[in-house]
């Protein structure tokens, strides 16, 4: 989560190990070697199987998965999930930039209230949160009765169940997401350097576009792997918040483990989901190490 | 040369960076708003009278007390305890000793062993969820609280195992030395000097590792066993069929326990600072 950069262990009294150190390594590295690496080989290895009328995996080596991925329908699924996902994204960043400016911008005792305030969301189960939604936009909800009280309407809006209504409860779950690494990027940045853009005859918009952006990118980038990637595969709130009507990568996958029984087709899925990722993060580390 | 223009607008910069941040903050109250108001709502329909939860029908702590007689609900709670707990309690060893032994030793692949730590924080949790049930199914293992519990620690040991890591960078090399010095075995010197030292990074980091664990949905979702259903899973299928008023209630008490947990979080930093 927040932990995208870790801390090189650059340690000047670090030695050479012996054997002691070896051996207390090992689980460690036996541990993500079989539940991390192991598992994902399988998945690669499934994703080229088929499977009997049973369900059951048969071991062979077809392409036919991967021919499916592109099957007009799964293609506009995925299509769809991407493009929620980026939409949710861009909305986290429009919204969540000036508040992760002004809360770096504020004097100590107050920015730590703010960040606090932030917190607290990013800490609270993201199904409660959305579940949250679900009484304010059902039907007989909250926002329905208040707006055939004050008689605006007169009979109910079907807001729940509807593309708007899993936007709302993507970008409402992923926002502090956004907010924190982009609040960490901004409480770096010396004021000293808008200052000079602006001694320098730049207007506060490209003071902001050639300043402010470029030295709060990393932030920005980090926000957006962890707003975007999740999103495409998250299958939990498009179930809430759109019912069956807007179905996404993520139930579909879903459902070829359990109701259509389809574990290879399931795999090849989530090989090309992880490509995507991987994609996702070379793309930016690429452009990161350039600018540096 | 834009030097007119900049003496001109010297004087109208403080008014207008004025208007900016006040249009900032206003829009910051906005977005606290959108992200308290739902919350808010919860919390108060909690306490409502009525079943239908939109009309106020009058304060009551009934659901509360439904949500601790609910025998579904209570074994999901203890379930979800069980998991975290041991969840926790192995993402420290690991995280604690791994963050020790990677700090102290240059080892041939410690670049890749630190990439390969960082796959499970970041990776995507459907990915995560299959490739780990397709290997439970592989290997025959029966799902339950053991694959939950596996699952849990793989993405939840690297968290403590950073947050160590981090404190141990600030550590003087010296302590353990003089330790070492004064006679104290390796395995001494680390129990006595450092673990002491790493206390608050350690307790965060548990206390992350606990939260990830009771929150988590969709690894537990391909790696559970209807008997080892934790909470988020039993409120997900409840979520889905729609309101229900002891789902506000519980929900009131997870916010209540974030919130207990997020200013504890913030009162360790504080300490570790000074």
């Amino acid at each position: 989560m927040q932990a995208l950069a870790i801390p090189d262990a650059e340690n000047l009294h670090a030695r050479r190990p012996r054997l002691w150190g070896w051996v207390l390594l090992a689980p460690l590295v036996a541990w993500l070697v079989a539940f991390v690496v192991v598992p994902m080989v399988i998945l690669f290895g499934y994703s080229f199987c088929t499977r009997d009328d049973l369900g059951r995996v048969v071991f062979s080596f077809t392409l036919e998965n991967y021919g499916r991925v592109f099957d007009p329908i799964y293609l506009r699924i995925l299509g769809r999930s991407i493009g929620f996902a980026a939409v949710t994204t861009v909305l986290c960043v429009a919204i969540g930039y000036p508040v992760a400016w002004y809360i770096a911008r504020q004097p100590e005792r107050i920015r730590d209230k703010l960040l606090l305030l932030v917190m607290i969301p990013f800490w609270t189960s993201f199904l409660i949160r959305t579940y949250a939604w679900i009484a304010i936009l059902k039907n007989e909800g909250l926002l329905n009765g208040m707006l055939q009280y004050v008689g605006l309407i007169s009979a109910p809006l079907p807001l729940l169940y509807t593309p708007a209504a899993v936007l709302i409860g993507l970008v409402y779950a992923y926002l502090p997401f956004m907010i924190l690494p982009i609040y960490g990027s901004a409480e770096k940045l010396d004021n000293a350097l808008v200052e000079a853009a602006h001694d320098l005859g730049a207007g506060p918009m490209r003071a902001f576009s050639e300043v402010i952006i470029p030295l709060t990118w990393p932030g920005i980038t980090a926000g957006m792997l962890l707003v975007f990637v999740p999103a495409i595969g998250m299958f939990a709130i498009t179930d809430l918040m759109g019912g069956a009507q807007v179905p996404m990568i993520g139930n579909v996958i879903q459902n070829q483990f359990f109701r259509a029984r389809n574990a290879p087709f399931g795999a090849a899925l989530g090989v090309v989901f992880t490509l995507m990722f991987v994609l996702a993060y070379a793309l930016v580390h690429r452009r990161a190490s350039r600018t540096r | 040369m834009p030097t007119p223009v900049s003496s001109s607008s010297r004087f109208q910069l403080p008014s207008g960076l004025k208007l900016m941040n006040a249009a900032l903050g206003g829009w910051t109250v906005l977005v606290f708003a959108f992200l308290y108001l739902p919350i808010a709502v919860l919390v108060i329909y909690s306490f409502n009278t009525s079943r239908l939860n939109i009309v106020w029908e009058g304060f009551t702590f009934d659901w509360y007390a439904r949500v601790w007689q609910d025998t579904r609900l209570m074994r999901a709670l203890q379930n979800s305890l069980i998991v975290a707990t041991v969840t926790t309690t192995a993402s420290v060893v690991i995280g604690t000793v791994g963050a020790w032994l990677l700090h102290r030793y240059r080892y041939r692949f410690s670049h890749a062993i630190q990439t390969l730590i960082a796959v499970p924080m970041i990776m995507p949790e459907i990915v995560m969820g299959i490739s780990l049930l397709i290997f439970f199914t592989t290997l025959s293992v029966e799902l339950g609280f053991f694959t939950v519990i596996v699952a849990h620690t793989t993405f939840c040991f690297p968290f403590v195992l950073v947050a160590v890591q981090a404190r141990l960078h600030g550590l003087d090399p010296s302590l353990e030395e003089a330790a070492l010095d004064l006679g104290a075995t390796p395995i001494r010197a680390f129990w006595l000097v450092i673990v002491p030292c790493l206390k608050p990074a350690i307790l965060s980091g548990g206390l992350m590792a606990f939260t990830l664990s009771m929150d988590e949905l969709i690894v537990t979702f391909f790696t559970s066993s209807a008997q080892s259903a934790t909470l988020p899973l039993l409120v997900f299928g409840m979520a889905k069929v729609g309101l229900n008023p002891m789902l506000n209630a519980l929900s009131a008490l997870f916010i209540l326990a974030t919130v207990a947990f997020v200013l504890f979080t913030e009162h360790l930093r504080r300490m570790s600072r000074r």
